[in-house]
């Protein structure tokens, strides 16, 4: 097993490898003059020549890479000029709360997709099965910022039972409890995508697997319905659902985007989209390629907990 | 989308035996009706909505960027403003259309732009394989290692924000999409003949790719696009409400749904309407969506995606006895007590057919008593006893679509305990969907059982209550089945299964049942059972992993094993162990045994008496060794001859030529007069019963073989085809 997963680990170096390659091309592949690109035609010329220098853009390419991998290796993404601050640190700070709202979304996402995929298969063109279906369907067409918007005019404006935006509360703010509360509505905003890709998945994985023979062998040993959908059926469909809970991830990751701008929640994705407008270009990197290595590492889990579960995977 | 590959290679198949039944067998459930109707409203709102869109120009609209700060902030259905203004006194209603308008085209050109690149990059790399197929497929892999909109936002970084940037940003992002679903397609097409056809005539690749595999992929490149265009719409309009993509004064529904949250608390509508719109858009893609990948999907349309329910249905309106029916014509000379239905309490043997099929001699020893001699011979059973399994008159048909496959047409079954009963037949001739319906195992749907009565010791199983099924099954009665790599749960130990099914009818402790666990496999003869226990199905040879479900079946002492085709998945060697141990278990305990093979060969090693089964029916049915030296029916004749016999290398190895008719449309009279070469007129008139012939030999059939006479006339066709119906099979039994 631990070879198994270092197998796993060995391969995600070239993954991670080509990732960083590809944050590394941003800034070669702006167009024009990127020192002038990324500070705005009104740059004072020190300005350019000093980020020219930092980015070592007299040199070729390949000793940038190396400069700056190495770089990277030991925390230092360079400084945002926007805002004056090493990159690494802002991007850290960011991306904890990032991690949690994600987190907290595929968490809700797993729980209720896989919940609502078993209850769609097994009362299979029921009532149940027509709702779920077009919860689903509502669920994957709803524009999440506009979600967003939606529930803040009625949970937050309306009924006030939840803060509009931000993680903490100004006054007295900043327990678990206050942060949980803070979290309710973008949680439920970002997960609800997720929710329905699982449920239409583990769905589908369900009826799949309840065609199996195996199924019938369970059938015909005497067990209860319910042992054989939640054991025999379920396990065997948790191993195709759980790489595409890992993919979800990515969408989660990215979604959260949107949603952290709707709730002002202080996370990487707010902060990439204001480094954006403002061309703090060594910022984007930074954040780019901390959310897409994590994204790895997250798939990399993923694969193991399939490992784990299917052995004849291996 | 894998499904889309597996979905046109199927519909090849299925397409080459005979399209247009096919087409007819679609079934209309009500789940597919919905379906059809959810794409159908899709299409209806898509289509006025880009109607709008595009007559924006010459519809009477306000000019969307006129400003009128007099009049800022009208609420709804105000005076020449339907939907309001906005903060600059902008009229909405215009500004959505227009907006709606830059949305779509933007949407729709990322999607055409994903799609072309993305299908030219699957096309070359599924054709050219090799090194341009690696280095391609990394770069792609690559692409998909970023969370989806984060790598959008790097390429905005780039190119900076604005409409086309945003545009070029998710074109780019869902090109992986359509190269992997497009490269898998292409690399099957690529293998096939008429590729290979077409290069050996001399066309280049391009030609190739061009005339002969683009229009092949088509359909996977129009599913894709169905499904990934409603999220092209839906990001970009994401990045313009972010304020990376459309800049003021350009507006699409993104960013004037960005530019209301700004007085979302005053004027909320403002920021909802587009909103609601983007909602609409995709939504009803998503519906046409849907819509075209059930319609291209035949698994949807078949049915075979149903869940097979807990246990087989049973038409209430069941005909008990075949005469009450009218789907066959009546038996000639058949009375209505032929086939009496089922008093509660069976345990006399009443009637011209129980008589004859248990026409043993009497007197001979019951089970166990020498049972070598009495192999293949002499019914081992006591023929006094009160019958284990007596199966009436059971019909089980199957509904597919709006045709009905009467897998068994009426089927007679009578074992006593200790006796093995052999059935055979060849693919598709229902003797696995006989020995399924038994405990009600057939999926249902399409499976029902139509009519007839299974008799188990006394009780009407198809009367039972679900929980009487559940303890009967792997309880009194067990089974054992043909592939145990597939009807064994792959992630669960066997040790872990057999202690299950011990458990789930004796109320013992796990540690007891983990013993008992360990005893049973030692009785099969499982070499280090301890360890074995713990051994997942997969690390376990095809006979050892046999072994565990025989001693998965033998953990609460059945009275009655169903085993179907429990021998066909192992070599030869292994295949004859199995069947010793089987044999002796059954002789040990005196267990009835149902065994269904397509193996005459396996037959005569283990069962006591045989019935013959076609297409649906039994057609001959007697003591194994009187069957063997002299069937009276051609067809058993035939499949007796299939059979090598070791030293006789000069024997004619034959299989039974033609195919077995289909069970919706039987002809009337024999089911086999189309492939016998003993047809004469009156085989084809009327339903022919099972007759008695001699001593224990009941055949269906008006001209039977005379003891030892030989078939004559040619059967030409190849052996193999009895090997490769086995695949038939199980589609027939399972569809």
């Amino acid at each position: 097993m631990t070879a198994t997963i270092a197998k796993r680990l060995l391969a995600a170096i070239p993954v991670l490898f080509g990732l960083s390659v590809i944050v590394f091309l941003m800034i070669a592949l702006i167009p024009g003059d990127p020192a002038t690109a990324i500070l705005g035609s009104y740059a004072t010329p020190e300005n350019v020549a000093r980020l020219n220098a930092s980015l070592g853009l007299d040199k070729s390419l390949p000793q940038q890479y190396l400069a700056w991998i190495s770089g990277v290796v030991t925390g230092d993404f360079g400084r945002s000029y926007a805002l004056n601050r090493p990159v690494i640190d802002i991007v850290l700070e960011r991306f904890s709360a990032t991690l949690l709202l994600a987190g907290a979304s595929l968490m809700l996402a797993t729980v209720f997709g896989i919940l609502a995929g078993i209850v769609s298969a097994v009362r299979q063109f029921g009532f149940a099965d027509k709702a779920v279906t077009l919860v689903v369907l509502i669920g994957i067409s709803v524009p999440s910022f506009w979600l967003g918007l939606l529930l803040i005019l009625f949970f937050a404006v309306k009924s006030r039972l939840f803060p509009a935006s931000g993680m903490v509360a100004i006054y007295g703010g900043g327990g678990t409890l206050d942060i949980l509360h803070h979290l309710v509505l973008p949680a439920i905003t970002l997960a609800l995508v997720a929710t329905g890709v699982i449920a239409r998945l583990t769905r589908t994985a369900m009826l799949e697997v309840l065609r199996q023979d195996y199924i019938r062998t369970a059938r015909a040993k005497g067990l209860s319905e319910r042992r054989v959908i939640y054991r025999h059926a379920f396990m065997a469909a948790l191993v195709s659902v759980i790489p595409v809970i890992g993919i979800q991830a990515g969408f989660v990751l990215g979604g959260a985007v949107y949603v952290e701008t709707v709730f002002q929640w202080p996370g990487i994705g707010a902060m990439l989209v204001n480094a954006i407008s403002q061309r703090d270009i060594l910022l984007v990197q930074g954040g780019v390629l901390v959310v897409a290595a994590s994204y790895v590492l997250f798939n990399l889990l993923a694969d193991v907990c399939q490992t784990l579960l299917d052995p004849r995977l291996k | 989308m894998t499904g889309a590959a597996a979905a046109s290679q199927s519909e090849g198949g299925a397409g080459s035996r005979s399209p247009d039944k096919e087409r007819r067998e679609r079934p209309s459930t009500f789940a597919l009706i919905v379906n059809n109707r959810l794409a159908a409203v899709g299409l209806v709102v898509l289509g006025l909505i880009v109607l709008a869109a595009l007559a924006a120009p010459i519809l009477p609209l306000a000019d969307p960027n006129a400003t009128e700060p007099a009049s800022r902030l009208a609420p709804l259905f105000s005076e020449g403003h339907l939907l309001g203004t906005d903060a600059l006194g902008r009229d909405m209603l215009s500004r959505l259309v227009w907006g709606t308008r830059v949305s779509l085209v933007v949407g729709f050109s990322a999607s055409l732009i994903a799609a072309l690149f993305g299908s030219a990059i699957g096309l070359v790399a599924g054709y050219a394989g090799g090194r341009t197929d690696q280095i391609l497929m990394r770069f792609i892999d690559l692409m998909m290692a970023f969370p989806y909109i984060l790598l959008a936002l790097a390429i905005v970084a780039i190119l900076g924000p604005g409409l086309i940037n945003a545009l070029y940003a998710i074109a780019i992002v869902n090109v992986p999409f359509f190269a992997r679903n497009i490269r898998g397609i292409t690399v099957g097409l690529a293998r096939r003949e008429f590729v290979d056809a077409a290069r050996l005539s001399g066309k280049g690749p391009l030609r190739i790719l061009w005339s002969d595999i683009l229009p092949n992929v088509l359909p996977t490149i129009v599913i894709t696009l169905s499904t990934t265009v409603g999220w092209m719409i839906l990001e970009t309009a994401g990045l313009s409400f972010l304020g990376l993509g459309a800049q003021p004064p350009q507006a699409d529904l993104g960013s004037m749904l960005g530019d209301g949250r700004k007085v979302m608390f005053t004027a909320p509508t403002i920021s909802l309407v587009p909103g609601l719109m983007i909602f609409l858009v995709v939504m009803s893609i998503n519906l046409i969506g849907d819509g075209i990948r059930d319609a291209l999907d035949p698994r949807l349309r078949s049915g075979a995606l149903a869940r097979p329910s807990f246990r087989t249905k049973v038409a209430k309106d069941r005909r008990v006895s075949e005469n009450e029916g009218g789907w066959e014509p009546m038996p000639a000379g058949a009375g209505s007590g032929r086939h009496p239905p089922l008093p509660a309490g069976i345990s006399s043997t009443r009637g011209e057919i129980d008589e004859t099929e248990t026409s043993t001699p009497r007197g001979l020893p019951p089970c166990g008593g020498d049972a070598r001699q009495g192999r293949g011979g002499s019914a081992s059973a006591d023929s006094n006893a009160p019958p284990v399994l007596d199966v009436r008159a059971l019909r089980t048909d199957f509904h597919m679509g709006s045709e009905i496959y009467h897998a068994t047409g009426g089927v007679d079954l009578v074992i006593r305990p200790g006796e093995c009963l052999g059935l055979v037949g060849e693919s598709g001739s229902g003797k696995s969907v006989t020995a399924m319906s038994l405990m009600g195992l057939v999926p249902s749907p399409p499976g029902i059982i139509a009519g007839g009565r299974v008799g188990f010791k006394g009780e009407d199983l198809t009367d039972a209550s679900d929980k009487r099924i559940r303890e009967l099954r792997g309880g009194a009665v067990s089974h054992v089945f043909q592939d145990p790599l597939a009807t064994l749960h792959p992630l669960f130990s066997v040790g872990d299964q057999i202690v299950e099914a011990i458990r789930a009818h004796q109320p013992l402790s796990k540690a007891d049942a983990e013993t008992k666990a360990r005893d049973l496999l030692a009785l099969v003869r499982v070499p280090n059972p301890a360890q074995r226990m713990k051994a997942l199905p997969h690390e376990l040879s095809g006979g050892l992993r046999q072994r565990v479900s025989i001693a998965m079946a033998l953990a609460n002492d059945p009275e009655l094993i169903i085993a179907d085709e429990p021998t066909t998945a192992l070599d030869v060697t292994v295949q004859a162990e199995v069947l010793r141990l089987l044999d002796d278990l059954r002789r040990e305990r005196n267990t009835a045994v149902l065994f269904i093979t397509h193996d005459f060969g396996v037959v005569s090693e283990i069962a006591d008496r045989v019935a013959v089964m076609y297409a649906g029916r039994i057609v001959e049915t007697g003591q194994t060794d009187e069957i063997l030296a002299r069937p009276a029916h051609p067809y058993t004749r035939m499949l007796i001859d299939c059979v090598p016999v070791m030293g006789e290398p000069e024997r004619r190895l034959d299989a039974v030529p033609g195919r077995p008719p289909a069970v919706n449309r039987l002809p009337p009279g024999c089911a086999f007069a189309d492939r016998c070469p003993r047809v004469e007129n009156d085989c084809r008139q009327a339903e022919i019963p099972l007759d008695r012939k001699r001593d224990s030999l009941q055949a269906r059939c008006l001209h039977p073989l005379s003891p030892g006479e030989a078939l004559l006339g040619g059967t030409g066709a190849v052996a193999a085809e009895t090997a490769d119906a086995s695949s038939d099979e199980s589609r027939e039994a399972r569809p």
